[in-house]
């Protein structure tokens, strides 16, 4: 049966259910699923895709050739059903949406308007500096409703869509929360995280670089500051500050929404207490400098991390692409380095190019800024290229299809 | 009838082949040209000018007749050459690299 033809609140019902039957997921179910990889890059989007043996891979694109691709995602309601951020320096941010799996495309609304007077935030020189709209970072759309869709933009702020992305609006609390003391990272004032909570709808974690996490248990109303145990010495005159840290990305799995983990600029760390408080858990890493972190699919307690050697030197130790994976939720981790370079390896993995799917054993995938989108279709222990030469990759997200 | 010819990604995201041909009204400045523009193809809203000020783009240009008028006023009456439909507007993203 087509998941379309499916109400939102029954594949809701459905699709949680699957976390928790993982184990019990047939091997026949999953030969007969097909795997979709969306894949950002700095010239153009890609569409890989799969059966669920993911061994051989057909690849589209590029779509949108030649524009910097930040993110596409699809949605869970309706997975032929994808939003792109399609961004240029020449020519601005455009919206682009697909209704069939990224076959065609039709532009949507780009008016990313802050509500009312969005006032200064922190500038490089320690001025204050008048909040400007740049580019969508991340899109992460409704796991129940196909028209809804949420935008992280930078200038820092967050967006809504409830029109399958024609008209946006911002949820301006989110500005309340120390704003004039969010700075831009040298990548810029990103809001790239954006987690929805499935067992509580009206709370939602957003990460931002470089001012931190941030939760509301409203719907977006109003903010809190979700920060503390962050720390900061390198980055920060206070390394204690309530904002200002450069956290670079935060996953959880959706079976336990209150454990977050985030892969900060130095520090990978973790939360019982849906951002109460935070404690270190990089453990025996290489180096706990690194952009993504992911959680495993069917074990909440399974994260991937790929470190990198430092800020100076954004490339991994010793020129060896590993991703490392605990099974402890973090603290002890174990290199996975079978079918990734082991040598004169100098590639990166960004904050957005690492997913995981929803099959068993668990697949998970990466981009590089080298080009190369690697995958495992056996929860990391292996690795293979799927395609090695694209653009620098900004983005991957694996979707998992009937 | 104003000629307008757009830069290869602008044409792309527009679905327009070869050149956009506007009705810009007896006095066509640079502005009302682009208004015209935009509302023939709103797709183009936000990728030349910002939305709300309407202020160019800083890496996008406006040349006519060897002559460039990125720098112009709104306002600015479009060259004669131009507004009979004799030589086209070009918009041309400006050199850069990345």
């Amino acid at each position: 049966m087509p998941w379309r033809s499916l109400s939102p609140r029954g594949l809701r019902k459905g699709s949680f259910i699957d976390f928790h039957l993982g184990a019990l997921r047939g091997s026949i179910a999953d030969a007969m699923s097909r795997v979709r990889i969306l894949v950002g890059t700095k010239k153009g989007a890609f569409i890989l895709t799969s059966d669920g043996k993911r061994e051989q891979w057909e690849i589209s694109g590029p779509h949108f050739a030649g524009w910097e691709i930040y993110h596409l995602k699809g949605s869970p309601a309706e997975p032929d059903r994808i939003y792109a951020s399609q961004t240029s320096g020449w020519f601005g941010q455009v919206i682009q949406r697909s209704l069939d799996g990224g076959s065609t495309w039709e532009a949507v609304g780009n008016d990313f308007s802050y509500e009312g007077n969005p006032g200064t935030h922190k500038w490089y020189d320690g001025t204050q500096h008048p909040w400007e709209f740049k580019r969508v970072w991340h899109l992460e759309p409704s796991p129940a409703d196909p028209e809804t869709v949420y935008a992280g933009v930078e200038d820092a702020a967050l967006f809504k869509s409830s029109d399958g992305g024609q008209t946006w609006q911002e949820f301006r609390g989110l500005r309340d929360a120390k704003s004039q003391l969010w700075q831009p990272g040298a990548g810029g004032m990103g809001l790239h995280t954006i987690l929805l909570d499935p067992k509580h709808p009206q709370r939602i974690f957003v990460a931002i670089s470089a001012a931190g996490v941030f939760r509301t248990d409203d719907g977006g109303g109003t903010w809190k500051v979700a920060n503390r145990g962050l720390k900061s010495p390198y980055e920060l005159p206070d390394p204690d500050a309530e904002v200002g840290h450069c956290v670079h990305r935060i996953a959880m799995h959706p079976s336990r929404p209150d454990v977050l983990y985030m892969q900060k600029h130095w520090d990978v760390m973790r939360t019982e207490n849906g951002g109460e408080s935070w404690q270190e858990v990089s453990g025996n890493l290489p180096s706990d400098f690194g952009f993504p972190i992911e959680v495993h699919t069917h074990e909440p307690e399974t994260i991937y991390v790929v470190p990198i050697k430092s800020d100076s030197e954004h490339f991994p130790p010793d020129g060896k692409l590993r991703v490392y994976r605990s099974r402890a939720g973090g603290n002890d981790w174990e290199a996975l380095t079978k079918g990734l370079p082991q040598k004169d390896c100098y590639v990166n993995v960004l904050r957005d190019a690492m997913s995981v799917d929803a099959l068993e054993p668990c697949g998970i995938y990466f981009g590089t800024t080298g080009g190369q989108v690697y995958g495992s279709a056996d929860d990391g222990d292996t690795w293979t290229a799927i395609v090695r030469d694209l653009p620098a990759v900004l983005s991957i997200e694996a979707q998992t299809l009937p | 009838m104003i000629r307008v010819v757009l830069p290869y990604h602008l044409r792309t995201l527009a679905g327009v082949d070869g050149e956009v041909q506007l009705d810009a009204g007896r006095a066509a400045t640079l502005g009302s040209t682009l208004d015209a523009l935009e509302a023939r193809h709103p797709v183009l809203r936000g990728t030349l000018r910002d939305r709300t000020t309407l202020h160019r783009r800083p890496f996008v240009r406006f040349y006519a007749c060897k002559e460039d008028l990125s720098n112009e006023q709104p306002d600015v009456l479009l060259p004669d050459a131009v507004a009979s439909g004799a030589e086209p507007l070009f918009i041309v993203g400006a050199m850069a690299g990345g």
